[in-house]
């Protein structure tokens, strides 16, 4: 009898208990950390999603997985807990107690930045894609479809028969451009105004990956959660609505 | 009760979801569109009518609160599930693009927030 493999199977068995374990502890040393190191400076949450993702790329690196830190059996329980089913439950709830005066002031240049942000994206990803020498408009926009999100760039593909490697690139650019807001918003926050509902919302439309939005407004300031996520979830969607369709017939339509 | 707050949220959620998916279908796209968007506007509406009749006793708000502060510890475990691995694994043209399209939008928030003032 070996209670190390005894205290293991428990800790498998009920992954989601272990995962608030596993996440409560990572949390109090982030807190700690920044307390210590930067006053309290640098937000505690911003350093825990710091954290977490250099976790996530030891577990990918250790497993070969998809699932970062979750592939290792013990931590299976992360990707419930961190899954879009609680995630999206969860921003739902930070709603409760929304100003919605400020949804409906900043509800048209909301929209607005919600048509720029895929539209940016896709250029800029179609861009380089063609500055690296692709040549067909298909793996172009498929490329571009992914710096929107890295769900649009499969949807897109599939839509317009790309190879899989193309595909492949495609949610690579798109988990790219998510992991970098995660950790870059807390950094760019003050320099660009998101301080406030107004900014928020237009943070969300511009970037639109759902868990980069999400993470990084919860590592700025908690309250400005809803307003970013309420426009960010609309954008995947305008995402396999142009992406296939407007947009690769302008890519070649230029080509 | 608390199962009450949290009963409201799972079904704003749900109705959202549901939504979000019939909207995609509706114009054609294999995505929901706003799901999660339609849900929170239907828990702020929902919520405030209920306040107003005075059926959302504190203990009630809590099945809804609790949820909204349990919001940072499931980003932290999102992010530990993330593939990081895979995309600093990608190569050029993914860094390059997802870095440039990140960077870019970001100068766009203080110029969109103008914008709107006028």
């Amino acid at each position: 009898m070996n209670p190390l493999e005894i205290l293991d199977s428990i800790l498998i068995k009920n992954g989601i208990i272990t995962a608030f374990l596993v996440v409560g502890i990572i949390i109090w040393f982030s807190y700690f950390l920044s307390e210590k190191l930067t006053k309290g400076k640098f937000h505690g949450s911003a350093i825990a999603i710091i954290i977490s993702l250099i976790l996530a790329y030891f577990g990918g690196y250790l497993t070969g997985g998809e699932k970062g830190l979750a592939d290792i059996e013990i931590f299976s329980g992360l990707a419930v807990l961190g899954g879009a089913m609680f995630r999206d439950f969860a921003i739902v709830a930070t709603a409760y107690g929304v100003d919605t005066s400020e949804l409906r002031r900043a509800g048209k240049v909301g929209v607005l930045s919600l048509f720029i942000g895929v539209i940016l994206s896709f250029a800029v990803g179609a861009i380089i894609a063609s500055l690296f020498g692709y040549q067909d408009p298909v793996d172009i926009t498929t490329i571009g479809a992914g710096t929107v999100t890295f769900l649009v760039g499969p949807v897109t593909g599939t839509a317009l028969g790309a190879s899989s490697e193309i595909m492949a690139l495609s949610i690579a650019a798109g988990l790219v451009k998510s992991i970098l807001v995660m950790v870059a918003t807390p950094l760019m926050a003050p320099y660009v105004g998101l301080n406030n509902p107004k900014s928020a919302m237009i943070f969300g439309g511009l970037m639109g990956t759902n868990s980069g939005v999400a993470a990084g407004l919860a590592a700025v300031d908690p309250k400005l959660v809803p307003y970013g996520a309420m426009t960010a979830t609309f954008y995947t969607g305008l995402g396999c609505l142009l992406a296939p369709s407007v947009l690769f017939l302008l890519i070649r339509f230029l080509h | 009760m608390v199962i009450y707050g949290v009963a409201l949220l799972a079904l704003c959620f749900i109705t959202g979801l549901f939504l979000g998916e019939l909207l995609g279908r509706l114009i054609g796209i294999e995505a929901n569109l706003g799901g999660v968007g339609i849900a929170m506007l239907l828990l702020i509406g929902l919520s405030a009518y209920l306040k107003k009749k005075i059926l959302l006793p504190p203990i009630t708000e809590k099945g809804i609160t609790f949820w909204s502060a349990i919001y940072i510890p499931i980003v932290v475990a999102m992010a530990a599930k993330q593939n990081v691995f895979s995309a600093l694994d990608a190569g050029g043209v993914a860094l390059v693009s997802g870095f440039l399209a990140v960077f870019i939008s970001f100068l766009l928030i203080p110029v969109l927030t103008k914008v709107g003032k006028k």
